[in-house]
């Protein structure tokens, strides 16, 4: 069985594509309309909660991050998070509450493996990739940023 | 005495007896259609341990010491272990059946290992190499995602193809005397099955990667033995799911036999999808060896069926051959089961 064609391969990969079932993409995009605008609601409500305390706009940039990101780290350690992003999608998972989810996570499951090979090494596990290719990108656009500065044309 | 038959399979002229077995499910099975006949539900999802790895060892330990309680044996009466868990370096047995302190075979097949382990307990009795063996798989939700997948906090969208891992474990003993009293079960035969790939790269459709194994381990055992479905009251495979069984059905029917009203596969039995939210069934060791002590030796206990062909299936995946962008192979063994 071991000499199977590509041709043999392609056709069961095509087949199995046809039986295979997938999620209603309308449906979904709707639930991620509803859970991505309820927490956007939630930090604009924070937000000008500290316009309203006369906090600077930066300030309360910074509050209503740090806001989410309590409540997602909150709600997955209550275990609560999972399913808003089940039923959320990308919706839940696109604002930085799922990026917060990406860390609390993987601290709470490791940590029986201790604190350094556990949580330290990995916490990032999920997360990692997302803050490593940030940090490149924007390097990157930092750079082209700097060179287009330089020739007067930013 | 020549006992190699066909290709692929031997025809043991002893047969091997299952005189005991238990099993031990979790909560989520425990609510499931099978959950009044598991031996023992465990609502505590460690197990009274700390981790999820010392969870599924000590599930282990208990279903094994049930199992030689149920069949008043100690572990001494025990030759040999044929034990396998789902974990990296099989840690889940090692540390599980550790303190039985008997001789042991750690085995890996994936969610296909109590096939495996069943194959070669039957090959060491009827062999003359052991009296007693204990054949035990277990796997646990909380270490198998862990180890596979996403930590469970993660909040992510499962595919509808995704299986849900089986906390449970199964323990059987195996003898070359029939028991003392009561109906019993022979291991009459065994078809090993070849790793088969066709390329899928979805780790989220085991199903689909584990079925063209079966459809080759039933295809090879039903020309090996020179039997027709028909021989079989069930042909029964470990946890294809909903979409695998579709796929290994046509499948078998492209090979020119019918086997869609026999077919059983304990992924879709052992929950119940439209309640459960499991998607396709469950999946891992522990679900075969918990369908095989909980349903399928009763019913050939009580000769509702006479004749039975268990099929584990395995997906040979890991999450480093994924990354490093292989398929996910499948592996599936046979196993013959007969009232006696």
């Amino acid at each position: 069985m071991a000499n199977i064609s590509k041709t043999q391969q392609q056709q069961y990969n095509d087949y199995v594509s046809q039986v295979t079932p997938t999620h209603n993409t309308l449906l979904n995009i709707c639930k991620a309309f509803l859970t991505g605008g309820i927490i956007c609601l939630i930090g604009q409500g924070v937000l000008h909660l500290c316009r309203q305390l006369d906090l600077g706009k930066d300030i309360s940039g910074a509050w209503t991050s740090l806001s989410l990101i309590f409540l997602s780290a909150l709600l997955t350690g209550l275990n609560i998070f999972p399913s808003i992003a089940k039923f959320g999608g990308a919706g839940a998972l696109v604002p930085i509450t799922g990026f917060a989810n990406s860390i609390a996570a993987p601290a709470i499951e490791f940590q029986k493996e201790g604190q350094v090979f556990g949580i330290g090494c990995k916490i990032f596990t999920i997360a990692g990739p997302v803050i490593l290719y940030g940090l490149v990108t924007s390097s990157g656009l930092g750079l082209i940023y700097y060179i287009l500065t330089l020739i007067g044309v930013a | 005495m020549n006992q190699i038959l066909g290709e692929q399979s031997i025809a043991f002229e002893q047969s091997s007896y299952i005189i005991g077995d238990a099993c031990i499910a979790g909560e989520k099975e425990g609510q499931g259609p099978y959950k009044n006949e598991f031996d023992k539900i465990e609502t505590d999802p460690y197990f009274g341990q700390d981790s999820w790895e010392e969870a599924e060892s000590q599930l282990q330990l208990q279903t094994a010491a049930l199992a030689l309680e149920k069949t008043g044996l100690t572990s001494r009466d025990i030759r040999y272990i044929f034990a396998g868990d789902l974990l990296g370096q099989n840690i889940a047995t090692s540390f599980g059946l550790m303190d039985l302190n008997r001789p042991l075979f750690g085995l890996y097949g994936a969610c296909s290992t109590l096939g495996e382990s069943l194959s070669l307990g039957s090959m060491a009795i009827s062999g003359g190499f052991a009296d007693k063996v204990m054949c035990l798989t277990s796997s646990h939700f909380g270490s198998a995602e862990k180890q596979f997948r996403f930590p469970l906090e993660y909040g992510n969208q499962r595919p509808l193809s995704a299986t849900w891992t089986v906390t449970g474990s199964g323990a059987f003993i195996l003898s070359s005397e029939p028991p003392r009293a009561g109906a019993s079960v022979r291991i009459t035969g065994i078809t090993t099955g070849a790793i088969t790939d066709y390329g899928i790269t979805d780790s989220m459709n085991m199903g689909a990667a584990m079925a063209p194994a079966a459809c080759d381990t039933i295809f090879k055992n039903l020309q090996d033995f020179s039997r027709m479905p028909e021989d079989y009251d069930k042909i029964i495979t470990g946890d294809l799911g909903s979409i695998g069984q579709e796929i290994l059905i046509k499948l078998l029917r492209d090979k020119g036999y019918d086997i869609s009203d026999r077919h059983l596969d304990c992924g879709i039995e052992i929950f119940d999808a439209d309640t459960q939210d499991t998607h396709a069934g469950g999946s891992g060791c522990g679900c075969s060896a918990c369908m095989l002590s909980a349903h399928i030796l009763k019913q050939l206990r009580a000769g509702v069926w006479k004749r039975v062909l268990l099929v584990p299936t395995g997906a040979l995946l890991s999450t480093v051959s994924f990354n490093e962008g292989q398929s996910v192979p499948g592996i599936a063994h046979g196993v013959v089961l007969e009232s006696a």
